[in-house]
């Protein structure tokens, strides 16, 4: 008996179902349990097309094309929501949405506003499009001057990757003074890349520019081995991701702190220092890449409960279970485009929250947040009074 | 279909721009170089021609730092053939000499269809689209923000001031100067040139000399200078009046 081998070229859905398997867990995507928990939690999830549930309904339909007419895909923050709620841990931020947000872009399908932002990182090593010669501007005036590798030419015990909403963002530059301030107090021996550094890139790889985060990563690695440090330390939970969890698979590995975790690491030497009061009720937004990925929930409360007159309240929404303020996954890129589609912004969400727990002060520690919840007070009347101010920021107003 | 796309680099306007010792042109140690945004405009309608009628699409531009890069992210957008041009563009890289030098090259790629951008913002003497089409005794319009081909005929249209469209057939061969692609310029992913990189290879051909002829010639090149400042007279008409009155004294016309 002859057999005959019956030829079949796999559909999209197969080839893209088979792709996700690649990723860490991905096997997992076969034991949906269709619960809904992940369309359910999703802050955008009521306005997707096709949810992250529906998604995988599609991809076992063979109709995984359907999604990839639509462009909702972009209302994804990469917040992780859906990931951690999941009861079979299948890894939807990491393989699902990414992976659907790498084929759009190959398919051109791409947002013009998150287009010149991938375009600038590729130019220029960070989103804005700013000068690269510029990324040090914001040491000008320091005392005591803030040590630039390249420039400077010394071993130090930590580099700190400065990131580019700290190095550019005129909101955010105050909490990278902030943080040189404390740095200075402690004593620290510590650098920065200056003009040498490029964006982390953890965002555009979750915004779907894969080839460009490891791009980038390459460029800051090859620089990174140009210098003597001990650790890494940065303010930037992206940036952090990037370099404690991407990085080591391009063969990029240094140790790696957030800057809560290293001041808290700290903390018997700052306490004396922080002597100026702030009578305040503060609450804490925990950044998606801090807490809900990487589990820092506990070092940024600390640092706050050290400051005097402080006094720590939660949000409805709080550790794992935090609200993302938006920016994460593209968001940051995609205002206009987001604002299209749903008429509201996470970060007013957010604030809204602050507000109803009696908060004074917002206090944060991602570089995306200050600019995103200051814009939202003031789309929001019963805010009036509210300050957004990062952790850093609070420590170094407490030194005096 | 034969679509070449001549474009080129332009200073980044992103970094300040500083005047070199000569004082008669920019300091180059620190350039950054990007594509004339125009130029962009134009690799974007042809590939656009490109997916329409299958037309075949040549880029070319001068072999300076950077056009490497600009080449491999056209091919990644979908042009066929990648060409950088040879020659002393330290010296002379102004329009007259490149249109000189480059129309002989073009010719002998046999175009159809030429593209490229209207203007481009260090265009000292004047743009080069229509330069080019002289050499080559080709029709030229500018300003161009779609175009249809249809057998040996394109239908372009073309902006004027005011809002203004004018929709206008040309006969081929021809050149078009770009304003604007029918679509933004897509995006392409670093994944996508990087292969490009692998699997496409650049042609070189050689300029011959480039000759500045009949271009000006630069005496004197500067940052903008602050002049004297106004004086801002008095809102009160009674003060303003003397002041007025004082001044012209002082000028020694009353």
């Amino acid at each position: 008996m002859v057999t005959t081998a019956i030829s079949h070229t796999p559909s999209f859905s197969e080839t893209f179902f088979t792709s996700l398997y690649k990723v860490e867990n991905g096997e997992r995507f076969r034991t949906c349990l269709q619960c809904g928990s992940c369309s359910g939690v999703c802050p955008f999830g009521y306005l997707m097309d096709y949810p992250p549930g529906m998604m995988i309904a599609g991809l076992r339909a063979d109709e995984f094309d359907l999604v990839m007419k639509t462009d909702t895909v972009w209302m994804c923050v990469s917040c992780y929501a859906c990931a951690q709620i999941c009861p079979s841990k299948i890894p939807i931020t990491a393989g699902l949405m990414t992976r659907t947000k790498e084929e759009l872009l190959l398919a051109g399908n791409v947002p013009s506003e998150l287009q010149s932002a991938l375009e600038n990182s590729q130019r220029y090593g960070n989103p804005m499009g700013e000068s690269p010669r510029k990324r040090a501007d914001w040491t000008t005036g320091i005392q005591p001057p803030v040590t630039i590798l390249g420039r400077d030419r010394r071993p130090v015990d930590v580099l700190w990757f400065v990131g580019d909403y700290p190095s550019y963002h005129p909101r955010v530059q105050y909490v990278a003074k902030a943080l040189a301030k404390v740095l200075n107090a402690l004593g620290i021996n510590f650098g920065i890349l200056g003009p040498e550094e490029n964006s982390d890139g953890d965002t555009q790889r979750l915004a779907g520019e894969r080839g460009l985060f490891e791009m980038l990563a390459e460029k800051n690695g090859r620089i990174f081995s140009k210098y003597q440090f001990e650790r890494i330390i940065t303010s930037d939970p992206h940036a952090y991701n990037a370099l404690k969890n991407e990085y080591p698979v391009l063969s990029i590995s240094y140790p790696v702190q957030h800057s809560t975790q290293f001041l808290a690491e700290h903390i018997d030497q700052l306490r004396p220092l922080l002597k100026q009061e702030i009578p305040a009720t503060v609450t804490y937004h925990d950044p998606c890449y801090l807490g809900r990925v990487n589990g820092i929930f506990d070092e940024p409360r600390m640092l706050l409960e050290a400051i005097p007159g402080v006094k720590i309240v939660e949000m409805s929404h709080n550790h794992s279970s935090s609200l993302c303020c938006g920016g994460g996954g593209g968001g940051m890129w995609l205002d206009g485009f987001q604002w299209e589609k749903a008429h509201a912004r996470l970060s007013e969400w957010r604030v809204h929250e602050a507000v109803d727990v009696g908060a004074n002060i917002l206090a944060v520690a991602c570089p995306y947040e200050p600019p995103r919840f200051e814009d939202a007070i003031k789309m929001s009347q019963q805010a009036g009074q509210l300050v957004v101010k990062d952790i850093v920021e609070l420590l170094a107003e407490a030194l005096g | 279909m034969n679509i070449i796309v001549p474009v080129k680099l332009v200073p980044d306007l992103v970094e300040e721009l500083s005047i070199d010792a000569s004082g008669t042109a920019l300091d180059t140690a620190w350039l950054r170089m990007i594509i004339n945004e125009f130029d962009d405009h134009a690799i974007e309608q042809a590939i656009l021609l490109k997916e329409k009628t299958g037309a075949q699409v040549t880029v070319l531009s001068m072999n300076i730092e950077g056009v490497d890069d600009l080449l491999f992210a056209a091919a990644a957008r979908g042009a066929d053939r990648l060409i950088k041009l040879n020659g002393d563009f330290v010296n002379a890289s102004n329009n007259h000499a490149l249109a000189r030098a480059m129309a002989t090259l073009i010719q002998d790629l046999k175009p159809d269809l030429i593209l490229t951008g209207v203007q481009a913002h260090n265009d000292l003497d004047g743009s080069i689209g229509p330069r080019i089409s002289n050499y080559l005794g080709m029709p030229y319009v500018g300003y161009i923000s779609g175009v249809n081909i249809s057998d040996d005929k394109v239908i372009v249209r073309k902006e004027y001031p005011g809002g203004l469209i004018g929709e206008m057939q040309v006969s081929l061969p021809a050149l078009l100067g770009i304003q604007a692609a029918e679509q933004p310029p897509r995006y392409v992913a670093i994944s996508k040139v990087r292969q490009m990189m692998k699997t496409m290879s650049i042609e070189e051909l050689d300029l011959a000399t480039l000759d500045s002829m009949g271009a000006p010639v630069v005496n004197r090149m500067f940052q903008p200078e602050t002049t004297e400042r106004a004086t801002m007279l008095s809102e009160n008409a009674e003060d303003a009046a003397n002041q007025l009155v004082n001044i012209f004294k002082e000028l020694g016309v009353l």
